[in-house]
C-alpha cells in the first residue's frame, strides 16, 4: 500500500506523516510536492501540518489554489482515502472538501501539548480499528484550531455522525475543560459525508511510537491500512465471481 | 481605480483578539470603548475607472479568496 504525502512551501509535519507510513506501518510513502498533480498511485494521501503558503491571508487558504488540491480534489471525488492533519485539516475547510472554518484559539496562544480525544465514529477510513468512545492521547501544535460553523451546519455534522473526534477527559467524558481550544461541540475531527476525507487537528503521526510520549496515533494508520486491503478485496470478488 | 476591501468576523462569531484589544483598552482607562472587532483591510489598485466595475470586481476577489464566508463578511469602498 502506498501513502501520497503532500508537500507545500512550508509544510512542517510532511517527514513526521513519512515516518509513520514508511517506517512506522512498513508501507510505500512518496513525497508529492505541491505543484505536481500526478499522485503516484497512492492509497491514500496525507495533507500534512506546518504552514502551507506562510499561511498567508487565512490558515490554508492559499493551498487550495497548489496544482495538486485539484489531484486531491479528484482523488476525493472517487471516494480515495484522504487524512488532513493540523494545517491539512484547515486546507480541507479552506478548499471545501470539509465544511466549517477555523477561529483563533480561544487562549489566543499558540497550544502545543498531548491531549486527549474521544473517537466518535468507527466507519471511516481512519478509524476503522478504533472502539467508539476509544480515548487517543496525541498532540496538538496550533494556534488556530478553534472549529466553527453555523449551528445549523453542527446540527447536520452530527445527524449525518460525521464529528470523528472530540476533545475529551482521559476517561472519554466531553466537557468544557476538556475543550482546549474552545472549538464547537468539542469538535477535533470531521469526516465528509462520504466518510473518506477525514481532518483532525491533533497530530496522530507525531504520536506513533511509545518513545515518542505516545503511540496512540497510531490505529488511524493502521486502520487506513486495513481499509485499503478490504477495499482490494472487495474489487477482486466481482473478477474473481466473473471466472467461475 | 482604487478599492478598498474591509474584512471582518461576521457578527455571529466570538471575536477573541478583538475581545483582548477592548478589555486591554478598558485597563488604560477607557470604559466608553464598549467592543472591539478586529479584520483585515485590503487596498486593491484596478485596471477600470468605472466605481460600479470596481465595485463588482472588488466583491468578486473578496468572495472568492479575501474573505471566508464561513465566519467573516466584507464591506468595499471605492475611491472616487
Amino acid at each position: 500500500m502506498k501513502f501520497a504525502v503532500i508537500t507545500f512551501p512550508g509544510s512542517n509535519c510532511d517527514q513526521d506523516a513519512y515516518h509513520a507510513a514508511k517506517d512506522v506501518l512498513g508501507q510505500q510513502a512518496e513525497y508529492i510536492w505541491h505543484k505536481d498533480t500526478d499522485l503516484k498511485g497512492a492509497d491514500v494521501v496525507i495533507l500534512p501540518g506546518g504552514f502551507a503558503h506562510g499561511d498567508y491571508l487565512r490558515c490554508g487558504a492559499m493551498a487550495r489554489f497548489s496544482p495538486v488540491m485539484q489531484s486531491v480534489q479528484a482523488f476525493a471525488a472517487k471516494g480515495g482515502p484522504v487524512l488532513g492533519i493540523c494545517n491539512g485539516f484547515q486546507v480541507l475547510l479552506e478548499a471545501g472538501l470539509l465544511p466549517g472554518a477555523m477561529l483563533r484559539n480561544r487562549s489566543l496562544k499558540f497550544q502545543c501539548e498531548h491531549v486527549d480525544v474521544r473517537v466518535e465514529q468507527t466507519d471511516t477510513p481512519f478509524t476503522g480499528a478504533c472502539r467508539v468512545g476509544q480515548v487517543l492521547r496525541i498532540p496538538i501544535a496550533h494556534g488556530e484550531g478553534n472549529y466553527f460553523a453555523e449551528p445549523a451546519v453542527i446540527a447536520r455534522l452530527e445527524a449525518n455522525r460525521q464529528v470523528v473526534f472530540r476533545y475529551s477527559t482521559p476517561d472519554g467524558r466531553v466537557t468544557d475543560a476538556s475543550n482546549v481550544n474552545g472549538s464547537a461541540a468539542n469538535i477535533a475531527g470531521l469526516c465528509s459525508e462520504r466518510r473518506n476525507v477525514v481532518g483532525l487537528m491533533p497530530h496522530p503521526e507525531r504520536a506513533c511510537e511509545s518513545i515518542l510520549g505516545s503511540a496512540d496515533g497510531l490505529v488511524l494508520f493502521e486502520s487506513v491500512l486495513q481499509w485499503v486491503r478490504s477495499a482490494e478485496s472487495l474489487a477482486l470478488q466481482p473478477a474473481r465471481s466473473a471466472s467461475v | 481605480m482604487r478599492a478598498r476591501v474591509f474584512v471582518t468576523l461576521k457578527p455571529s462569531v466570538f471575536d477573541p483578539q478583538g475581545r483582548t484589544i477592548a478589555e486591554a483598552l478598558h485597563s488604560l482607562g477607557y470604559q466608553n470603548v464598549d467592543d472591539v472587532r478586529q479584520g483585515k483591510y485590503f487596498e486593491l489598485d484596478l485596471a477600470t475607472t468605472e466605481a460600479s466595475q470596481a465595485r463588482a470586481l472588488a466583491a468578486e476577489v473578496a468572495d472568492k479568496l479575501l474573505a471566508n464566508p464561513v465566519i467573516e463578511s466584507y464591506r468595499i469602498e471605492v475611491e472616487s
